[in-house]
C-alpha cells in the first residue's frame, strides 16, 4: 500500500496501481473517457488530467494524465487545480467540436457518460465555428445501432469487442480527425458480446437496437434487480420496464460474476416477456390444442376439480422456474410425486455437477477465478455456446501470462497496449476437447477434435497419467501435451458442461480435477449447467425422474406441469401419449406445445414480474425481484399453487414469496434466504427501495389521455421495493437491493463506481447471493440414475450442438434473437461430406432426428461424428446416439417451430 | 468452412512476393503493410475483393487489416489511373511557390486534388514533403521524383506518361 | 586530414566525384574496415562505451545520446532488434535521403557495428514509402555487402550473425516516431505507443529493440575507426562530430553540407547558401523542420548546435533549415504547416486529433479574412493545451505547436493586422 495526496488529503492505495483507478475508488469526481476498469489504460482521450507535483514545494507541478499515473507512497496531485480543471474542460470543448449535440433525440441522452462529463467540466459555450465532420452510419445487425457522428474516438468499442471479447469484425478505421468504428461493410455484429458496446461507448454511437424501437429515458424506467434467465452463470441484470412492457436488461456488477459484461442472449433475449405469445389468460382446453380464455374463477374450478379429483396428483417442475415455486409444486403433490423436470439425461449430469460443488476435492471457481487460471482443458462442451459469459473469462485466463511478462518488464498491469503488446501472442495454454470448432479455438493453443465419450474416457487417461498410474502419453500427441502442460500449471481449470446429458463427461472432468488437486495444484473445476435454475432444481429432489412421470401420465393421472415444456425433455412419441393419457395443468409464461396439450392453462409471471430465487452453476443461490405488476391475470406460479392448494382445502403455510423462500430454506436450501431481503426490509428502517429515479417524469403525464388526476403509486406487498421515485437508492442498502446505478452528476452507468466498494471490488455491502451447501440435497435426495443410451442405430455418433442463439428456450421467443437463430442443422467432417455427396448449405435427413437439416462442415467434427442442432423451437430435440444420414435434394432451409413473437414500435 | 462462395484469389506471383516477406518476419499479420503494397503494385489499388484474399492469407480479419490499410495514404482503397501525380503541399515548397503550381498542375490536367483525369491517365493528389526540399518545388509522378518544378514544364512533365 | 577525415559521412563520396558509393568505391576508403574491427576484435559494450564517449546524439530529432541509448538494452535471451529510422517525413528534411542514396554502405557499416554492439540478430531499415531510389541503392548496397560476407551468418568469420532487410513504409509522418514506427513495422495502425515500455526493454514483436536515425548510424563507423577524440574534435562546440545541415527557401544556392557541429547560421544561410535571393530579406527561420520554433533576426549569429539552439527556445531538430523571407505571410505559413500536422496526426489523443483541425480552421479563418476577435485567444488557448509534452500522447503535437507559439510571439502584428483589417497584405491583388 502507497500513502498518497490528492488536494491535500491523504488516501491510499495500492502502490502502482493507476491513479485514476484509486481516486475513483475514493468515490472522488474525476472525469475520463478511454479507460475502463476492464480494459485498463491507454490515454487516448487525456480526460483525466490532474496536477502532479514533485514534492510539497513544489507550488506549479506540470499536468499528468491520472489513468496513466501510477501511485507511489508521497505522490502529490490535484484535481482541483484550476489548470487541470481548465485543461480537462478544453479537452470536452475539443470533443464536441464535431459532435452533433442531438441529445434530444439520442437514445444515449439522460445517462451519457459524454454528458455527464461535459456539465462537470464546465463547458458550455462553443467557439468551435468551422464544419463539422460528418459519417455515414452502418445498419450493424437486430441488435445494435450505429450513429457514428456521435463518436467521440475513445476507442472503448474496439478495446471491448476485438481485444476483450475477441471480436473480428469490428474495427477502427481512418486516422487523423476521421477515425471511423464500425464495419468494413454493413452486417450484423457477430461477437456474442457486442450488446455490451452500448454499455461501453460513452455515448450514443453504439445503442440497443431493440430498446430504441419503444424507447425510454432512463429515468422513466422502473428497474429492479434481476438474473440473466439465459444459462447457468446466472449474470446479474438490471431489468427495466415501462408501460407494462420490459424495455431492456443492463448488466448489474457482480464482482465474482459477470463483472460488467454480459453475453447478448442474456441482453436481447428477454423480449419474450413482451410477446404475444404470451400466455395472459387462465384457460381451459377444448380437445384440439386450441384454448378458451375464461376468467380465473372458472379456470380454477377446472383445475381444482382435477387436483381434487381421486386421480393420482404429481407435479413437474422445471429448471426454468424459481426454487420457490418448484418446491411449492413437489409440496402441493408431495415429493413421491414430484419430478424437478429436467430430462433424464440432463439430470444425472447435473446430479454429478451438484456431487462436485458437494465434494471437498474440488473448486469450483466464481468467472472472476476462471480469469486466475493458467492452463484450461476444455472437454466435451463448447461453452462458448452453453454458458458465454465463463467463455470471456477464459479468454482473459488465457491472457493471465501477459501481466505476468508486463510485470517482469516493469509494465504496469492496466497498462493495456503495453501489456499486449509485450506479450504479443503469448497465452496460457488453453486446451479444447470438443466435437465442432468453438468460437474459442483463436485463443487456443491446441484442440482435438473428439465425441463427448471420448473426451470422457481422455479425462479419464489423464487423471490416472497424472496420478502416476499410468504410462505417459506418446510424445507429440495432444493428449502428451495436455498432460505436460497441466502437469507444469498452477491453477489449472478444468471445463465441461451438462448439455451433452453425459454425466460419465461430468464425472471424468471432476475426476481429472481432483486429480490435479491431489497433484498439489489449486485445481478448478467448470461445468456448466444447462439452465437458468438446473441446480436450483435438481436440488428440489423429488423421487419421480422424468422418464417416470411420463410413465404415470401414460397410466393416467393429474399432473401440475411448472414453466415446463416437456417436448424439451423427453421424445415427442412418448410426451404424446403422456399427455393424452393425462388430465395436465400447466402453468406457464409463454404458449408451449405442451400448453397446447392441457386441460387448463394458467398464465404464470415471467422473471420480471415476480421475485424468486435461482442457483447457478456453482451453487450460487441469486435473488431476482418483480420488475413491474403484469397486467390482467397473470399470478406467479407459486401463488397458482397456493391457490390450488386452498381449492383443495390445504393450507401451504405460506402467502408471500417471502414465507415461500423460508420454507425452501428448511426444506434442503438452507442459507437461500440471504440471497436478498425480503418484503418487510427497509433501508436505514425507513425506506423502500426506489424503482425509479429521482427524476422520474411520466408519473403526472403517462395516462393524462385518460385521467388527469396522478395515479397513485402501487403499493408493493412482495418486496422492499417501491413503484415511485420515493425511496433510497444510494448503494448503502442491502446490495440485492440496488435496481439501477445513478448518483449525483453520473447519469450514466458510470456512476457504478460511486456504488462499489473501490473500483471492481464488491459493491458496498458486499456481492449479493449465497452459495449454498448441496449436502442435505445428495443426503435425502434420491439421485438419478445415469440415462441409458437410446438404442438407435446408425453409422453416425451424434453429438447435441446447443446454438447461443435460439437452443434456450424462452430467449429463443425474443424476437431479436429470432432474428439470429439459425434453421436447424448438422455439422459434419467435410470428408464425411463428401462421402455422402453432401454440401454446405444443402439439406441432409438425419434419420435419427426424423427430418432433413442444413448441412455445415467443419473440420472440427470428428469423422464418423455428426453435430445436430439441439434446443432449438420445434419437438425433437432429443440428440439420439447413432444415426443414418442420407441427402435430401428436396430439402428447403426453414425455421423449425413457430416463435411466435412479433417485434413491436 | 463456408467454403462454398467463389472466393476472390490473388495471383501466385502476389502470393510468392507476400510470402517471402512473412518468411522474414515472426508471424504473418506482421506482413499486413507489406502485401497491401505488393497487391498495389500489381493491380494499382487494393479493392474489397483484394483485401479479402489478402486477410485470408494474413490469417486476419478483414476489418483489422483495412483499419491498417485506412491508416496509410499510400496505400489506395479506391481505384487510381495509371500515373499517380503527387505534388507536395508541404513548407519549403509551399515557400517556393507550391500553391501556384499546384493551381497550374491542376488547370492542366483538368481534375482536382484526389480526382482522376476520365481517361484514367492521371490521379492527382497531394503529398507531404517529399525530400526534396533543396529542389522545390517538388512533385511525384509514380516512381520519378521531379525537382524544381516550374508551371512551364508541367506540359513536357505529362507528356511523359502516356 | 583526408576528406573523409574531416567529412565522415559524405567524404567518400566527394572523393570519387559525387556520384553514389558502392562496394568498389566504398572498400576503397576504407569501407567495412570498422565493422570487421569492431565484430572480430572487440566486446559488445567496448563499442557501446566507444560510442558513448564519443557524444554521439541521435540525430532523428531529439538528440538522445545514442550510446546510452543502447545501454538500456537488457542483456536477455532471445531476438533482439536494431531498427533504422529512415522514415524522414519531416517537412523541409532531406539529410537521410542525401545518406542512403548516396553512401548506401556507410549505413549498413553502422548497423553491422550497432547491431553487434546491442547483440541484435535482425536488423530493419525502415524507409519512407515515396523513397525510391534510395530504396533501390540501400538494396544493391544489401546484396552487395551479403555477397561479400558482411550481412548473413557469420560475419568475417566471427560468431555474430545479422538479417537485415528493408521495410517500406505505407505513409503517414507519424511513423517516424519511433513507437509509431514499430507498430508500423509489425504491419499495424501507426500509432504511437505508450511508455513504458521503453522500446530498448520492449520494442519490436515485444523484444529489445532500438531505433536509430539512419545519420546516426552513418556516425557509428568512423567513430570505431578514427576514435572517440578524433570524434569530439570535429565538433566546434560541445556537441561532437559533423552534422548534414540544410538549407531550404529564397536562398542562392539552397543544399547540403557536411559541416562541424556548431556552424553558426549565418554562416550556413550566407556562405553556403549564398546568401538571399532577388534581395528578399529573410525574417525567420525553422532551424531544424517544419516542427521546431522560429528563430529571428537576434539568433541569427547562433551556433547550430542542440544546446544552443535549445537556449534560443527551439530545437536543432533535424538540423535542415526551412528559411521565411519577407514575402511569405506568416499567418498563410503558419496555416500551411498546421495543416501538415492535423492531416499526420495518427487519431489517438484528443487534442491532437481535435484541436489541430481547430488550429489549422482558425488560421484559414484569419488568412482569408474571417478572422474574429477572440481567434487569438483560441489559437493561444490551443497552442498551450496541446503543446505541453505529456498533454498528448506522443511528441506529435508538441512538435506541431512549437512553430505556431512562436510565431505567434514573433510575428503577432501580422495576426493582428489580418483580423483587424479582415485580409492578408501579402497576397497580390490578382491572387
Ligand atoms: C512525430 C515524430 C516524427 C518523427 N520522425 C522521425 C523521422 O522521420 N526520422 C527519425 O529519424 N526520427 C524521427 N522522430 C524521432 C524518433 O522518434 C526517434 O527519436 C529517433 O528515430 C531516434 O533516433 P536517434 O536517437 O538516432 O535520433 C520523430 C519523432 C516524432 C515525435
Ligand atoms: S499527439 Fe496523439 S493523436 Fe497526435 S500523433 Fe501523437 S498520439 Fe497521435
Ligand atoms: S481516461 Fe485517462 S486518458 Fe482517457
Amino acid at each position: 500500500m502507497a500513502k498518497f495526496f490528492i488536494d491535500g488529503v491523504e488516501y491510499e492505495a495500492k502502490a502502482g496501481e493507476n491513479l485514476l483507478q484509486a481516486a475513483l475508488s475514493q468515490h472522488l469526481d474525476l472525469p475520463y473517457f478511454c479507460w475502463h476498469p476492464s480494459l485498463g489504460s491507454v490515454g487516448a482521450c487525456r480526460q483525466c488530467a490532474v496536477v502532479e507535483y514533485r514534492d510539497e514545494n513544489d507550488k506549479k507541478g506540470r499536468l499528468s494524465m491520472a489513468c496513466l499515473t501510477g501511485v507511489r507512497e508521497g505522490l502529490r496531485v490535484s484535481i482541483a487545480n484550476s489548470r487541470a480543471a481548465d485543461f480537462r474542460k478544453t479537452v470536452i470543448e475539443w470533443l464536441m467540436q464535431n459532435h452533433p449535440h442531438d441529445c434530444p433525440v439520442c437514445e444515449e441522452g439522460g445517462e451519457c457518460h459524454l454528458q455527464d462529463m461535459t456539465v462537470m467540466t464546465g463547458h458550455s459555450v462553443r467557439r468551435y465555428r468551422q464544419a463539422k465532420r460528418t459519417w455515414q452510419n452502418q445498419d450493424l445487425g437486430p441488435f445494435i445501432g450505429h450513429e457514428m457522428n456521435r463518436c467521440i474516438t475513445c476507442y472503448r468499442c474496439v478495446r471491448f469487442y476485438a481485444d476483450y471479447a475477441g471480436g473480428t469484425d469490428l474495427g477502427a478505421f481512418g486516422s487523423r480527425g476521421r477515425m471511423y468504428f464500425g464495419r468494413v461493410s454493413e452486417g450484423t455484429l457477430e461477437n456474442e458480446f457486442s450488446g455490451n458496446l452500448v454499455e461501453v461507448c460513452p455515448t450514443g454511437v453504439f445503442t440497443d437496437k431493440p430498446f430504441a424501437k419503444q424507447y425510454t429515458r432512463k429515468w422513466d424506467l422502473q428497474s429492479s434487480p434481476s438474473v440473466c434467465t439465459g444459462c447457468s452463470v446466472g449474470c446479474n441484470t438490471f431489468a427495466a420496464e415501462r408501460y407494462g412492457q420490459l424495455r431492456r436488461v443492463h448488466n448489474r456488477y457482480h464482482a465474482d460474476l459477470n463483472g460488467y459484461f454480459i453475453c447478448d442472449r442474456g441482453r436481447f433475449g428477454m423480449h419474450f416477456v413482451n410477446s404475444d405469445k404470451r400466455i395472459r389468460m387462465g384457460g381451459v382446453g377444448v380437445g384440439d390444442g386450441t384454448f378458451e380464455a375464461r376468467g380465473t374463477e372458472r379456470v380454477l374450478e377446472t383445475a381444482s376439480a382435477l387436483v381434487r379429483s381421486d386421480q393420482a396428483l404429481i407435479g413437474i417442475g422445471s429448471p426454468r422456474a424459481s426454487v420457490e415455486s418448484n418446491v411449492a409444486l413437489k409440496w402441493l403433490v408431495g415429493s413421491e410425486n414430484f419430478c424437478p423436470g429436467l430430462a433424464d439425461a440432463d439430470a444425472a449430469a447435473t446430479h454429478e455437477l451438484i456431487a462436485s460443488i458437494a465434494s471437498d476435492a474440488c473448486c469450483i471457481p466464481t468467472i472472476a477465478e476462471i480469469e486466475r487460471a493458467d492452463a484450461v482443458l476444455v472437454l466435451g462442451e463448447d461453452i462458448a455456446d452453453t454458458a458465454p459469459r465463463a467463455a470471456l473469462a477464459l479468454r482473459q485466463a488465457v491472457r493471465g501470462v501477459s501481466f505476468a511478462m508486463a510485470q517482469e518488464a516493469g509494465i504496469p498491469h492496466w497498462q493495456d497496449a503495453g501489456v499486449r503488446g509485450h506479450a504479443q501472442d503469448h497465452r496460457h495454454p488453453l486446451f479444447i476437447a470438443c466435437a465442432g470448432t468453438s468460437r474459442l479455438e483463436d485463443v487456443a493453443e491446441a484442440t482435438e477434435a473428439m465425441h463427448p465419450e471420448d473426451a470422457a474416457t481422455f479425462a479419464l487417461d489423464l487423471a490416472e497419467v497424472i496420478a502416476g498410474k499410468r504410462e505417459a502419453f506418446e510424445p507429440g500427441t495432444f493428449a502428451a501435451r495436455v498432460s505436460a502442460v497441466l502437469a507444469d500449471s498452477k491453477a489449472p481449470l478444468v471445463v465441461s458442461g451438462t448439455s451433452q446429458g453425459n454425466a460419465s463427461l461430468v464425472r471424468a472432468a471432476r475426476d481429472l480435477a481432483v486429480s490435479l488437486k491431489i497433484a498439489g495444484k489449486q485445481s478448478m473445476l467448470l461445468v456448466a449447467a444447462r439452465e437458468a435454475n438446473s441446480v436450483g432444481a435438481c436440488m428440489v429432489g423429488g423421487s419421480l425422474s422424468m422418464s417416470e412421470a411420463l410413465a404415470r401420465m401414460a397410466d393416467g393421472c393429474s399432473v401440475v406441469v411448472l414453466e415446463n415444456d416437456l417436448y424439451r425433455r423427453a421424445d415427442a412419441g412418448r410426451v404424446n401419449a403422456a399427455l393424452r393419457a393425462s388430465s395436465v395443468i400447466v402453468m406457464d409464461v409463454l404458449e408451449t406445445p405442451t400448453a397446447d396439450g392441457a386441460s387448463v392453462a394458467l398464465p404464470a409471471a415471467s422473471f420480471a414480474e415476480s421475485t424468486g430465487t435461482y442457483v447457478n452453476y456453482e451453487c450460487r443461490a441469486q435473488r431476482f425481484y418483480q420488475t413491474f405488476q403484469p397486467e390482467g391475470e397473470i399470478l406467479p406460479s407459486w401463488a397458482w399453487i397456493s391457490r390450488l392448494a386452498s381449492e383443495r382445502g390445504s393450507d401451504p403455510g405460506w402467502d408471500s414469496i417471502e414465507q415461500l423462500t423460508r420454507q425452501c430454506a428448511e426444506q434442503g436450501f438452507a442459507g437461500i434466504e440471504q440471497a436478498g431481503p425480503g418484503s418487510d426490509y427497509r433501508f436505514a428502517g425507513i425506506s423502500r427501495i426506489a424503482r425509479q429515479t429521482h427524476r422520474y417524469s411520466g408519473r403526472t403525464a403517462m395516462y393524462a389521455d385518460e385521467t388527469v388526476h396522478e395515479p397513485k403509486s402501487r403499493i408493493d406487498s412482495e418486496t422492499a421495493f417501491a413503484y415511485s421515485m420515493e425511496g433510497a437508492n444510494s448503494g448503502r442498502q442491502a446490495s440485492a437491493t440496488i435496481p439501477y446505478v445513478w448518483s449525483p452528476g453520473w447519469n450514466s452507468n458510470q456512476s457504478l463506481f460511486k456504488f462499489q466498494q473501490e473500483i471492481s471490488g464488491p459493491w458496498m455491502q458486499g456481492d449479493p447471493g449465497v452459495r449454498l451447501d448441496p449436502s442435505w440435497y445428495l443426503r435425502h435426495e434420491a439421485h438419478p440414475s445415469d440415462a441409458e443410451s437410446l438404442a438407435a442405430e446408425g453409422e453416425f455418433r451424434s453429438v447435441p450442438i446447443f446454438p447461443l442463439f435460439g437452443s434456450e428456450e424462452q430467449s429463443a421467443r425474443s424476437w431479436p434473437i429470432v432474428r439470429r437463430m439459425p434453421a436447424p442443422f448438422a455439422v459434419l467432417h467435410p470428408q464425411d461430406a463428401a462421402r455422402l455427396g453432401l454440401v454446405e448449405g444443402g439439406g441432409v435427413a438425419v434419420l435419427a432426428v426424423g427430418r432433413s437439416c442444413e448441412v455445415r462442415l467443419d473440420a472440427g467434427m470428428p469423422p464418423g461424428v455428426v453435430g445436430i442442432a439441439a434446443g432449438l423451437p420445434g419437438k425433437d430435440v432429443q440428440p439420439h446416439c447413432r444415426t443414418d444420414l442420407s441427402p435430401d435434394p428436396e430439402f428447403v432451409r426453414k425455421m423449425d417451430g413457430e416463435p411466435g413473437v412479433i417485434a413491436r414500435g | 468452412m463456408r467454403g462454398q462462395q467463389l472466393l476472390p484469389t490473388l495471383t501466385a506471383e502476389e502470393i510468392a512476393e507476400i510470402e517471402e516477406e512473412i518468411n522474414h518476419l515472426p508471424d504473418r499479420k506482421s506482413a499486413a503493410i507489406d502485401a497491401l503494397m505488393i497487391v498495389q503494385k500489381h493491380r494499382g489499388w487494393v479493392s474489397d475483393e483484394s483485401l479479402g484474399a489478402i486477410s485470408r492469407l494474413l490469417a486476419m480479419s478483414v476489418e483489422e487489416l483495412d483499419g491498417v490499410a485506412t491508416f496509410y495514404n499510400l496505400v489506395f482503397r479506391q481505384p487510381v489511373g495509371r500515373h499517380v501525380v503527387m505534388v507536395c503541399d508541404s513548407v519549403s515548397c509551399y515557400v517556393m511557390g507550391a500553391d501556384d503550381l499546384a493551381k497550374e498542375v491542376q488547370s492542366q490536367l483538368g481534375v482536382r486534388f484526389g480526382e482522376t483525369t476520365p481517361d484514367k491517365r492521371f490521379t492527382l493528389l497531394p503529398i507531404v514533403c517529399l525530400g526534396a526540399c533543396d529542389k522545390a518545388p517538388a512533385m511525384m509522378i509514380d516512381e520519378d521524383l521531379i525537382e524544381n518544378v516550374s508551371s512551364d514544364r508541367l506540359q513536357s512533365i505529362f507528356g511523359a506518361y502516356a | 586530414m583526408s576528406l573523409q577525415e574531416r567529412l565522415p559521412l559524405s567524404g567518400r563520396v566527394e572523393e570519387i566525384g559525387n556520384r553514389p558509393v558502392f562496394m568498389t568505391d566504398y572498400l576503397g576508403g576504407a569501407g567495412y574496415e570498422a565493422a570487421r574491427i569492431a565484430v572480430t576484435g572487440m566486446d559488445p559494450n567496448e563499442v557501446i562505451a566507444k560510442v558513448k564517449e564519443a557524444n554521439l546524439r541521435g540525430r532523428g530529432g531529439a538528440g538522445f545520446p545514442t550510446g546510452v541509448k543502447w545501454g538500456f538494452v537488457p542483456d536477455v535471451e532471445g531476438v533482439k532488434y536494431l531498427v533504422c529510422n529512415g522514415d524522414e517525413m519531416e517537412p523541409g528534411t532531406f539529410k537521410d535521403r542525401y545518406l542512403i542514396e548516396y553512401n548506401p554502405h556507410l549505413l549498413v557499416e553502422g548497423m553491422i557495428i550497432a547491431a553487434f554492439a546491442i547483440q541484435a540478430q535482425k536488423a530493419y531499415v525502415f524507409l519512407r514509402g515515396e523513397y525510391h531510389v534510395p530504396r533501390r541503392r540501400l538494396a544493391r548496397a544489401i546484396e552487395e555487402a551479403s555477397a561479400k560476407g558482411f550481412l548473413g551468418e557469420r560475419i568475417f568469420g566471427s560468431d555474430f550473425s545479422l538479417d537485415l532487410r528493408i521495410h517500406s513504409s505505407g505513409g503517414r509522418y507519424i511513423c517516424g516516431e519511433e513507437t509509431a514506427l514499430l507498430n508500423a513495422l509489425e504491419g499495424k495502425r501507426g500509432q504511437p505507443r505508450t511508455r513504458p515500455p521503453f522500446p530498448p526493454a520492449s520494442g519490436a514483436w515485444g523484444r529489445p529493440t532500438i531505433v536509430n536515425n539512419v545519420e546516426t548510424l552513418c556516425n557509428v563507423p568512423s567513430i570505431i575507426r578514427l576514435g572517440v577524440d578524433w570524434y569530439r574534435n570535429l565538433g566546434l562546440t560541445s556537441d561532437s562530430g559533423t552534422k548534414i545541415y540544410g538549407v531550404s527557401g529564397k536562398v542562392n544556392n539552397p543544399g547540403l553540407w557536411e559541416l562541424p557541429m556548431g556552424t553558426p547560421i549565418r554562416e550556413l544561410v550566407e556562405e553556403h547558401a549564398g546568401g538571399m535571393r532577388n534581395g528578399h530579406k529573410l525574417r525567420g527561420i525553422l532551424p531544424g523542420g517544419a516542427s521546431t520554433d522560429f528563430l529571428v533576426e537576434e539568433h541569427f549569429d547562433l551556433s547550430m548546435d542542440y544546446e544552443t539552439i535549445q537556449a534560443a527556445g527551439s530545437r536543432m531538430g533535424t538540423g535542415t533549415m526551412i528559411l521565411m523571407d519577407d514575402s511569405i505571410c506568416p499567418v498563410d505559413l503558419s496555416r500551411n504547416l498546421q495543416h501538415f500536422f492535423a492531416q499526420e496526426s495518427c487519431g489517438f489523443c484528443t487534442p491532437c486529433r481535435e484541436g489541430l483541425p481547430w488550429v489549422e480552421g482558425v488560421l484559414a479563418d484569419i488568412e482569408e479574412g474571417r478572422g474574429q476577435e477572440g481567434d487569438l485567444d483560441v489559437l493561444a488557448l490551443n497552442a498551450e493545451y496541446i503543446g505541453d509534452p505529456g498533454n498528448t500522447f506522443c511528441l506529435h503535437a508538441t512538435g506541431a505547436i512549437e512553430p505556431l507559439q512562436s510565431a505567434l510571439k514573433y510575428f503577432r502584428e501580422d495576426f493582428e493586422s489580418h483580423i483587424r483589417t479582415g485580409k492578408c497584405s501579402y497576397r497580390t491583388e490578382a491572387s
